[in-house]
């Protein structure tokens, strides 16, 4: 066992005064940011934390500052730290300092975990907050604070609505749209404005990628196909013909989908083969060098690379899909991306087994879509039909 | 073998908990019965013995524990489920003593059925240990101070179920040990109390599986396994090394867990199969198998001699725990999820839909002597401590005994 230096200084001080200890308190707060994975840290960070509450002087928002820049592990040691401090300052002297977490919640820069903990310990002791603080949360980077905003918008919009004040309660709607990052809410959101003649390009809110080049099927029979590197794994090359499965030659061919989630369904794009495996290519064009977060759904074996990075993979089947079911972050560079899916059908035969799909958004951490510049005009069911009978999908 | 039966007789007529304290899935033991005696009627709607009730953060499948006079339990909240709850409430009162929340660091995608908040916390009597379907494990002194956090899938980023992970922790001396198996990255894995640090991780089965483990002593109270069922097999591990010592070698189910009463293991495996722990065997002996006592989710229960499953009709089974004998059943209004409990001889069934059925164990044949509605859905395995019964569901947690 290592303990840290500086720490069983500390330790062994005991009695040290305040000032000296506050000097400390940053170097206690970095050694619980500094827990990762494995339990790396945590000996050390549990320490730090036991020393933390010894001490009454120790500022609450300094605790939330920590947050900044704490990996997820990190971010919950420090929650557990200030949620033990704020609880005794909150039992020993029936208040907290109200001003300094309601400044600490309205500035932005915090961490927006951070700054949604100072907010749920100010209303404890602050009935009025919610209702001075939700109404300019709409675009907050915290998505439950924009949660919160717009189940405010939602409530007014719908007493017009159902009041019969229907063009009044169009732009509310309108305005909680722009907000709204959870999808139960965008949909009560959409079906609104949808219902009040407004069009709603529901793919672009999310993200959502529709336009694809589809190569397959090839092999998986018992489901060996997902360890096998098919050549569109090595090389994207658009005139590229490939043995598939039972001996037919697979070509890409594009797909372009008109779901209103981005569902590519493999059973209609190609046919409903069983043990095999399709890939997906599209190009992003990234206005600048970022990272995303890449967010798929599928109820299918898959795997994902971008540029030729493999992102991340998963082989299970039939466990249930939903929007943003898999998040990873991802790095584009500006300028054209290679992204790049497998989805792997197994041979189960039963009926909830037959779905051979994906969906695939680009967005930021809070949910907010991320548009390649070279986005096509959204196909509309017609023309995919009619595209789709022809051939013709880009 | 007459010899042999009637030794594992006796010691199925032994199994009721003592003590205070309900640490864990089932309770101390894990085999869910308690000598207590708990109200017979109870009713919601117009507070007969019913001794508090509190509201609810969040979902849960989660059972509460209970150690000393504070009742532990565990929720999840928000529109991903990604907010974790651990909350401490006074057993006399259901005041609350303290609530903490953390962010799940794992995928928190599942069934409807199940939220993240399903897998039942566990507690070596001085620290809370919180697990989510999410595998983040947390553990909390008494009082609600963090002591370390360990967030499974984000050190194992496979390590989880689009459907959901169920299995609770157990502890055993200084370890705290978790079933991770799932359709891809599957483990079980020890981690000191102390510090959260892994003593030992060993690769388990790929494929679905929500049962829980539970702990077999061997020839002296000190020697233990940890017994991890699949769909494979069922293995007795070394719980401080991970070590495997023995195994049964069949199919088990992978939803309803084993049940231990003295050297015995009643294993939902061949509908239902009872095992013999032999002392420097690798293998336990098979006693009896009996297919129409195979469970569905509710795990097995043992007491006063009869095992008792339910099946997905809702109907109640009971058998001879010494020969697997059929002996009677009763059909109930189910379906079941939460394990059942037995206290001074009454078992205690919450269905899905929350209706409670209290049935007599005592007479020839079960009989329903009482059935109260909850109006809430019940999935949780209840706890019985102290004359009392606490139950919850995705909105309340109640106290059902009787007031003083």
């Amino acid at each position: 066992m290592k303990i840290h230096c500086r720490l069983l200084v500390v330790c062994l001080l005991g009695g040290f005064s305040s000032a000296t200890f506050a000097a400390d308190v940053d170097t206690l707060l970095n050694d619980i940011k500094s827990v990762d994975q494995q339990a790396q840290g945590n000996r050390q960070a549990q320490l730090a934390i036991r020393e933390l509450l010894k001490n009454d002087d120790v500022s609450l928002t300094t605790v939330l500052d920590a947050f900044s820049g704490a990996n997820p592990l990190a971010v919950n040691w420090l929650r557990g730290a200030f949620e033990s401090l704020a609880d005794q300052r909150l039992k020993a002297t029936k208040t907290l300092p109200k001003k300094q977490l309601e400044a600490f919640v309205l500035d932005t820069r915090h961490d927006p975990r951070a700054r949604r903990v100072a907010y749920e310990w100010l209303v404890k002791v602050d009935n009025t907050a919610t209702s001075r603080i939700i109404p300019g949360m709409l675009n907050d980077p915290s998505v439950e604070f924009r949660r919160d905003a717009v189940a405010r918008l939602l409530t007014q919009a719908d007493t017009l609505f159902e009041d019969g004040k229907k063009s009044e309660s169009q732009p509310i709607y309108e305005m909680a749209l722009t907000g709204a990052r959870d999808d139960d809410q965008i949909k009560s959101i959409v079906d609104k404005l949808r219902e009040l003649g407004q069009e709603v390009d529901l793919p672009e809110h999310f993200g959502l990628l529709l336009s694809w080049k589809l190569i397959g099927p090839f092999d998986n029979s018992d489901e060996a196909g997902f360890d096998v590197t098919y050549p569109p794994e090595t090389k994207i090359d658009p005139d590229g013909k490939y043995p598939g499965k039972d001996s037919t030659e697979v070509t890409w061919s594009a797909y372009a989908t008109a779901d209103d989630y981005g569902i590519v369904d493999l059973t209609k794009a190609q046919s409903a083969h069983k043990g095999a495996v399709t890939y997906a290519y599209t190009e992003f064009v990234s206005d600048e060098d970022q990272t995303v977060e890449l967010r798929l759904g599928t109820p299918n074996a898959w795997k994902v690379w971008v540029n030729g990075e493999l992102i991340f993979g998963r082989e299970e089947y039939h466990h249930g899909t939903r929007l943003d079911q898999y998040q990873f972050p991802a790095k584009l560079r500006k300028g054209r991306n290679d992204i790049l899916i497998k989805i792997c059908q197994n041979e189960q035969k039963e009926s909830w087994a037959q779905k051979w799909e994906f969906q695939l958004r680009v967005c930021d951490s809070v949910g907010t879509a991320v548009l390649s510049a070279n986005r096509p005009p959204r196909v509309v069911p017609e023309e995919a039909k009619a595209n789709a009978e022809s051939g013709d999908n880009s | 073998m007459k010899q042999h039966l009637v030794i594992v007789g006796l010691a199925l007529f032994c199994v009721t908990q003592v003590g205070a304290d309900w640490t864990q899935f089932r309770g101390s033991d894990a085999n869910g019965v308690s000598t207590d005696a708990l109200p017979v009627k109870f009713d919601i709607s117009d507070g007969t013995n019913v001794a508090w009730t509190v509201d609810l953060p969040g979902r849960g499948l989660s059972g509460p524990i209970v150690i000393g006079d504070r009742v532990y339990l565990t929720a999840s909240s928000g529109f991903r489920q990604d907010r974790l709850h651990v909350m401490c409430f006074n057993v006399e009162t259901g005041a609350k003593m303290w609530h903490r929340q953390f962010l799940a660091t794992g995928r928190t995608m599942s069934h409807p059925k199940m939220c993240n908040a399903t897998p039942q916390p566990a507690s070596d009597g001085k620290r809370i240990f919180a697990f989510f379907s999410s595998n983040d494990l947390i553990c909390l002194d008494l009082d609600g101070n963090l002591q370390w956090f360990r967030g499974l899938t984000h050190d194992f980023p496979n390590a989880s179920n689009s459907l959901g992970m169920a299995s609770s922790p157990v502890v055993v001396g200084n370890q705290v040990i978790v079933q991770v198996e799932n359709a891809s990255e599957s483990f079980a894995t020890a981690m000191d109390v102390e510090t959260g640090e892994q003593t030992w991780k060993i690769d388990r089965p790929v494929g679905n599986n929500w049962t829980s483990p539970t702990v077999l002593s061997g020839r002296t109270p000190d020697e233990k396994f940890v017994v991890l069922q699949s769909s494979e097999n069922l293995i007795g591990y070394d719980p401080q090394t991970g070590q495997e010592v023995w195994k049964h070698a069949a199919e088990c189910a992978t939803i309803p867990s084993a049940t231990v009463v003295g050297d015995m293991l009643f294993v939902p495996s061949q509908g239902l199969t009872a095992l013999r722990y032999i002392p420097d065997s690798d293998a336990p002996e098979v006693v009896w198998q009996e297919q129409r006592l195979g469970p569905s989710t509710p795990s097995p229960i043992v007491y006063d001699g009869r095992v008792y499953t339910t099946n997905r009709a809702g109907v109640l089974r009971a058998g001879d725990a010494t020969n697997g004998e059929m002996l009677w059943q009763l059909r109930l209004k189910g379906p079941f999820s939460g394990t059942p409990v037995i206290a001074d001889g009454k078992m205690y069934l919450f269905s899905e839909k929350g209706l409670a059925q209290v049935v007599d164990l005592t007479g020839k044949k079960g009989k329903l002597v009482h059935s109260a509605e909850f109006i809430d859905k019940i999935l949780c395995t209840p706890a019985v401590v102290d004359g009392a019964l606490y139950v919850r569901s995705d909105e309340h947690l109640w106290k059902i005994s009787e007031k003083k």
